[in-house]
């Protein structure tokens, strides 16, 4: 028992857990729209898009929020702007955009070396390094995306479920996508640091998945999803200090771990729930290959 | 202006292609109409444009001020998986009228009122996807009539449903045309649905008639509809369409329904 609670007598770690948990909260939250909407891949894409601005301020010496957080906020509108076209197919627009951010991300480190945020932690995730200030920034990120959900639940959920009779019945769902995008982008920001943005995606899919198949209720699965996301980043913490992995995979593993023992136990009932999110199996292909 | 929507020479494309050429439509209150054609005819998207989520390239649409409209979709364009249950889904229609993410009091007798109206309350707690295709069907009618329409659009109510379910939409319609309102639906189904409607419009890119079925659906406006001959019966006053038939030994050998 001692030992399971000597890692609570270190503060970076007391950090690193709150913001693993609340990061997890997050993306659990977050990633229900993700995945209804099947926009798995959008985060996936975002949260490498999110990695070029990243290496582009680390080596101009530009403050990591600011720099990489604006290329995010960028990335997010333009390919909202793109989905929402059609002019040609989102899948192929994203990939160009996100993979074409990420490649360079890593040409510059490549190129003038790796400074300031270590590389390895933006890419798989790390607890090094938290300090109080991210504590700070995931707390209020996390409030103001449970904020924006909660005032704009009705909206988000219609526009989620039926864009085009939300749109008739006086929903601007231009600006919910919109909205939703931001909040994704910024989520994906904040939690950076602690999953890194190979993983950030099975963080979004992987809670919402198996609140899915628990309940077929919408407002049950966000608050299921949110649960499930902080419990899978407390406990994927502590692992990670215990076995000395990296946070992301740690956490990541304890998720498809709980996915695996809610199916066992809900077998197809659950699975038929679940069976319209077919964007699960895309994002384990995904997170394969950074 | 009294008439609740008025198309004058409006013309839609997807991309470059003309899905809809001057048309002229006028709907008005309690009208009670069918648009039939063959698949890819501009249905859908002329319902579209009544909805107002399809802007014309060219014509104009003028609709009455404050007109409200109720839609009720495809049943294949519904996400089944979507996790709302009954009342969930129901309430979408007061999404513009409350900011809390709960049910008010006065909401949840809505909600009830409704869905008793339609002999489903006691399926609120249910999942969309647990019910049958009727009572499907009677979820987005409900969630249509929650926002209090004066004009119904109803994107093939008989698709994929079986005749005793055909035969409750058409009375559940019959009766909400009674108590008001105006509907516009779409559908394939000439014999089942269409020629029971007071008013059709036929429509291939543009409207080629438009009448009772009695004057519409007759074997030059259909030819000119479906591209193909078609020959009309009748039974019990009302016409039948009969399709692609070849007598063979004095029996028609093949029927069947234009345009399934």
């Amino acid at each position: 028992m001692g030992e399971l609670l000597r890692p609570f007598e270190f503060e970076f770690f007391r950090d690193g857990l709150i913001v693993a948990t609340f990061a997890g909260a997050l993306c659990g939250l977050v990633g229900v729209y993700v995945v209804l909407k099947g926009m798995s891949y959008i985060g996936h894409g975002l949260s490498h898009a999110i990695f070029g601005g990243f290496a582009a301020s680390a080596l101009l010496g530009v403050n990591f929020v600011l720099g990489a957080g604006a290329w995010g906020l960028a990335s997010a509108l333009m390919i909202n702007g793109v989905t929402r076209r059609r002019l040609i197919g989102a899948d192929a627009a994203i990939g160009v955009i996100t993979t074409a951010s990420f490649a360079l991300g890593l040409a510059l480190f490549a190129l003038f070396g790796r400074r300031g945020q270590s590389f390895d932690a933006a890419l798989f995730g790390s607890i090094l390094g938290v300090g109080t200030e991210d504590v700070v920034a995931i707390v209020a990120v996390t409030a103001l995306v449970a904020l924006v959900v909660f005032f704009g639940y009705r909206q988000l959920l219609f526009t989620t479920f039926d864009p085009e009779v939300a749109e008739a019945s006086g929903v601007r769902t231009a600006r919910v996508d919109a909205v939703l995008m931001l909040l994704l982008a910024v989520s994906i920001l904040a939690t950076m640091q602690v999953l890194g943005v190979t993983l950030i995606a099975a963080t979004l899919v992987i809670p919402a998945t198996i609140a899915r198949m628990l309940t077929s209720s919408f407002s049950r699965m966000l608050l299921l999803a949110t649960g499930i996301g902080a419990v899978t980043g407390f406990v994927g913490m502590n692992l990670s200090y215990h076995l000395d992995v990296q946070s992301g995979p740690t956490i990541v593993l304890v998720g498809a771990t709980l996915f695996a023992l809610v199916f066992t136990v809900t077998g197809t009932h659950g699975l038929r729930r679940a069976s319209g999110l077919h964007d699960l199996a895309a994002t384990a292909r995904h997170v394969t290959t950074p | 202006m009294n008439d609740l929507v008025r198309l004058e020479r409006v013309t839609c494309a997807y991309g470059r292609v003309p899905v809809l050429v001057n048309i002229d439509l006028t709907i008005t209150p309690r009208q009670f109409s069918g648009i039939v054609g063959p698949s890819g005819s501009g249905k859908s998207t002329l319902l579209r444009v009544l909805l107002g989520t399809m802007e014309p390239l060219a014509g104009s649409v003028n609709r009455r001020q404050g007109l409200r409209v109720g839609y009720v979709p495809q049943v294949e364009s519904i996400n089944w998986s979507f996790p709302v249950t009954v009342s969930e889904c129901v309430l979408m229609a007061r999404t513009s009228g409350r900011i809390l993410p709960w049910r008010s009091k006065a909401e949840r007798a809505e909600v009830g009122a409704v869905l008793g109206r339609l002999g489903i309350e006691h399926l609120a707690g249910r999942h969309i996807r647990d019910l049958s295709g009727g009572q499907q069907q009677r979820v987005f009618i409900a969630r249509a009539l929650l926002g209090q329409p004066e004009l119904l659009l109803f994107d093939e109510p008989t698709s994929g449903v079986d005749v005793r379910t055909r035969h409750q939409v058409l009375h559940l319609l019959d009766d909400l045309h009674r108590d008001g309102l105006a509907i516009v639906l779409t559908t394939h189904d000439l014999n089942g649905m269409a020629a029971h409607l007071p008013h059709l419009v036929c429509l291939n890119t543009e409207v080629l008639g438009q009448g009772a079925p009695r004057d519409v659906l007759v074997a030059d406006v259909l030819e000119r509809t479906y591209g193909a001959k078609l020959e009309i019966l009748e039974h019990a006053g009302m016409p039948i369409v009969l399709d692609d038939y070849v007598p063979t030994d004095g029996n028609i050998a093949r029927i069947r329904k234009a345009g399934a």
